[in-house]
């Protein structure tokens, strides 16, 4: 059962692998989480999740796996109508054992000493010598499969709770499929920083070198480092209007986020498609507006440029010239967008739609052909692909 | 259970969880890889559990520049350069040059440590593939003198990441994880209490309050957390503020007072006193 459960959360892409599997049952064998569902399940996730964004799966599948499980506390802590009981004492007591209750006081006295009994077993458990003693290397043992064993010292409702902790899913925030805060999204930029240390060695590093000359002797040698370039170039290109109002929010996030990360960052706003001008302030779009082909010349290949929208429009305005719906343009969009990928290889495209959905609309698959196939979702996980992508290949 | 099992202490509240983690690295003696929003009280933890614990803390704080070869030990190469060139009889030893790291100190500490690596995620990305060795079997390899160093006890290790890097896979799967999540009202007010014993009920519940509803305004760059509460609480006492100055106050309505201790950026001040604005505009 432990070990489909660990497969389980594979399946539910957790990636976990053999040796935190042996962890826990190390760990469960020494006894570190006893008796309880909450505690097995604490420790399966400090053991087995090493990310909180996979908390929630982890949550989930836990909730699956364990489904039966939780029943059975269920039906353990919970009120059992004495109806119940004493159905199943009718039924399952011979005439002897009915007739011994009676001289034991009734059904109500023998309730008492059971009772009585679970107050004493419960002591006995938390002191741990009995309990611990017979479940034995089995975790499962450990929180009693068996109702009959486990019916006692288990009525506190501590797993009630713990049940609802992983049902409430308080990590869903996390997880980096689903949409994103700025949080989530600046952690997912700077990823971009990383690259600002790379690059080929040509800086003399003097503390090195004079470590590496005494270490030599007194004989000179010389070490090299790469040059820091700790400002990442950005420019980023936002839709604004029309399909991309139901987005604001998100993009908004980004904006803030990329803002607060990059420090050589400009921005531009697009309607839809990349055409012969874009604009800084949305409120003046129609009176100040910069031609495309000064931004293509001011800022050179260094820059990284990054495209947010949904790409949904009619196909015209990326195919044909005079497509757009704003204004007449000379050259279609597709011209425009090649000189801007030739200008700057690093590009990519985030859109705010969900992937599944990009094949159903035309232009999004025509926008990603045009890209290279360089668009990403914006979703944290997409943000991080996205990020690798610009670090990493530059367009043919 | 094995000694020395940790619940929280006086001035520390652990959550079940938490204990759960704690107690698991201890018995296990594997690293634990603490994460949270910061001020939640990561850094802190090493040093309840230690005490709890009655064990040496031992703290390697980490910045953008440190190596993992720094905390085992370095060869200070320099020193011995100018020593041989003042014809110093010292520098016949190399072992005098060898200057012992965080990690060597725990590993050498007679009695069984916790050891704070604070902030990993700060140093290069390497940083944390570069200890898998030492932190799995607890003893590196000194080249200079050709000996082994190997813990005389498995220190408790804590780490601190306050993710501004991913930590690599191989890392990971040697720790065990716990994520300090913001807590509830019910763990705020025994955090509270256990720092502020004599606080008045009802300055407790008012600044509770306030605070709690500050972190849902939307749209704020830094949300306060546990340790800027606690200051502002400080503040709060010191100053004599009447609970009644917080009561009634949405945080929409007026600037709490004393939020230089909460908001710690120009633009969430801004925020509040528009929101504040709009608000005496409505109501007026």
């Amino acid at each position: 059962m432990l070990v489909d459960f660990f497969f389980g959360l594979r399946r539910y892409h957790v990636p976990v692998a053999i040796t935190e599997y042996l962890t826990l049952l190390e760990a469960l064998e020494r006894r570190v989480a006893m008796l309880s569902v909450d505690d097995f399940y604490y420790l399966a996730r400090a053991a087995l999740v090493k990310d909180e964004r996979h908390f929630d799966r982890f949550d989930q599948c836990f909730g699956t796996y364990f489904k039966g499980m939780e029943e059975l506390f269920d039906a353990l802590h919970g009120e059992i109508p004495e109806e119940w009981l004493r159905r199943q004492a009718e039924l399952r007591l011979s005439e002897e054992e009915k007739a011994l209750i009676e001289a034991m006081g009734g059904f109500d006295k023998l309730m008492e000493e059971l009772r009585k009994r679970l107050e004493e077993q419960k002591g006995r458990h938390q002191g741990g010598n009995k309990w611990i003693g017979t479940a034995g290397k089995s975790p499962f043992g450990a929180y009693g499969y068996n109702p009959e064993g486990v019916r006692i010292g288990q009525h506190e409702s501590r797993h009630r709770r713990a049940v609802k902790v992983w049902d409430r899913r308080e990590f869903k925030n996390f997880d980096d499929t689903v949409e994103l805060g700025t949080r989530n999204m600046k952690v997912a930029l700077r990823k971009l920083r990383r690259f600002a240390r790379e690059g080929a060695e040509e800086e003399l590093d003097l503390d090195d070198t004079v470590r590496s000359t005494a270490r030599n002797g007194g004989l000179l040698d010389i070490r090299m480092v790469p040059e820091r370039h700790n400002a990442v170039k950005v420019l980023l290109f936002l839709d604004v209007g029309g399909s991309m109002d139901d987005h604001v929010k998100v993009c908004e996030e980004l904006f803030s986020a990329a803002r607060g990360e990059f420090k050589h960052l400009e921005y531009f706003y697009f309607h839809n498609f990349v055409y012969e001008t874009v604009w800084k302030d949305n409120r003046r779009r129609h009176s100040v507006r910069i031609p495309t082909m000064d931004v293509l010349h001011k800022y050179n290949a260094e820059h990284k440029a990054i495209f947010v929208g949904d790409a949904s429009m009619s196909p015209y305005e990326i195919a044909y010239p005079g497509g757009s719906v704003e204004h007449w343009n000379e050259e279609a969009g597709a011209v425009w967008m090649g000189r801007v990928l030739d200008a700057w290889p690093f590009a990519i495209w985030l859109n705010p739609k969900p992937e599944n959905i990009w094949g159903y609309t035309q232009s999004i698959e025509m926008t990603r052909e045009i890209m290279g196939s360089r668009m990403y979702p914006l979703t944290v996980e997409g943000l991080e692909k996205g990020m690798r992508e610009l670090r990493h290949r530059r367009a043919d | 259970m094995p000694q020395g099992r940790f619940e929280g202490t006086d001035t520390y509240i652990a959550t079940e969880d938490l204990m759960l983690a704690v107690n698991a690295a201890i018995t296990l003696e594997r690293p634990l890889l603490i994460k949270g929003e910061p001020g939640t009280g990561k850094t802190m933890l090493a040093e309840e559990v230690a005490r709890a614990i009655g064990a040496p803390l031992i703290q390697w704080h980490i910045k953008s520049i440190t190596k993992a070869s720094q905390g085992l030990y370095e060869y200070d190469a320099v020193a011995r350069l100018r020593d041989s060139q003042l014809g110093d009889g010292r520098v016949h030893d190399i072992r005098n040059y060898i200057v012992q790291g965080k990690l060597w100190e725990a590993f050498a500490s007679e009695t069984r440590p916790v050891l704070l690596i604070d902030e990993i995620d700060k140093a290069d990305i390497e940083f944390p593939n570069d200890l898998l060795q030492e932190l799995d079997r607890m003893e590196f390899y000194v080249y200079e003198t050709k000996e082994t160093i190997t813990a005389i006890h498995r220190p408790v290790i804590i780490i601190t990441s306050n993710n501004e890097k991913e930590l690599p896979d191989a890392f990971l799967r040697r720790c065990f994880f716990h994520y300090i999540r913001f807590p509830d009202t019910e763990t705020m007010t025994r955090i509270v209490g256990v720092h502020f014993p004599d606080l008045k009920k009802d300055l407790l519940k008012e600044s509770l309050e306030t605070f709690f509803e500050m972190r849902e305004v939307p749209g704020l760059k830094k949300k306060p957390s546990t340790s800027e509460l606690l200051d502002w609480i400080k503040l709060l006492v010191a100053e004599d503020i009447p609970p009644e100055t917080l009561r009634s106050k949405d945080a929409r309505e007026a600037i709490p007072p004393l939020y230089g201790a909460l908001l710690k950026n120009e633009q969430d001040v801004h925020l509040f006193e528009r929101l504040a604005f709009l608000h005496r505009r409505n109501a007026g």
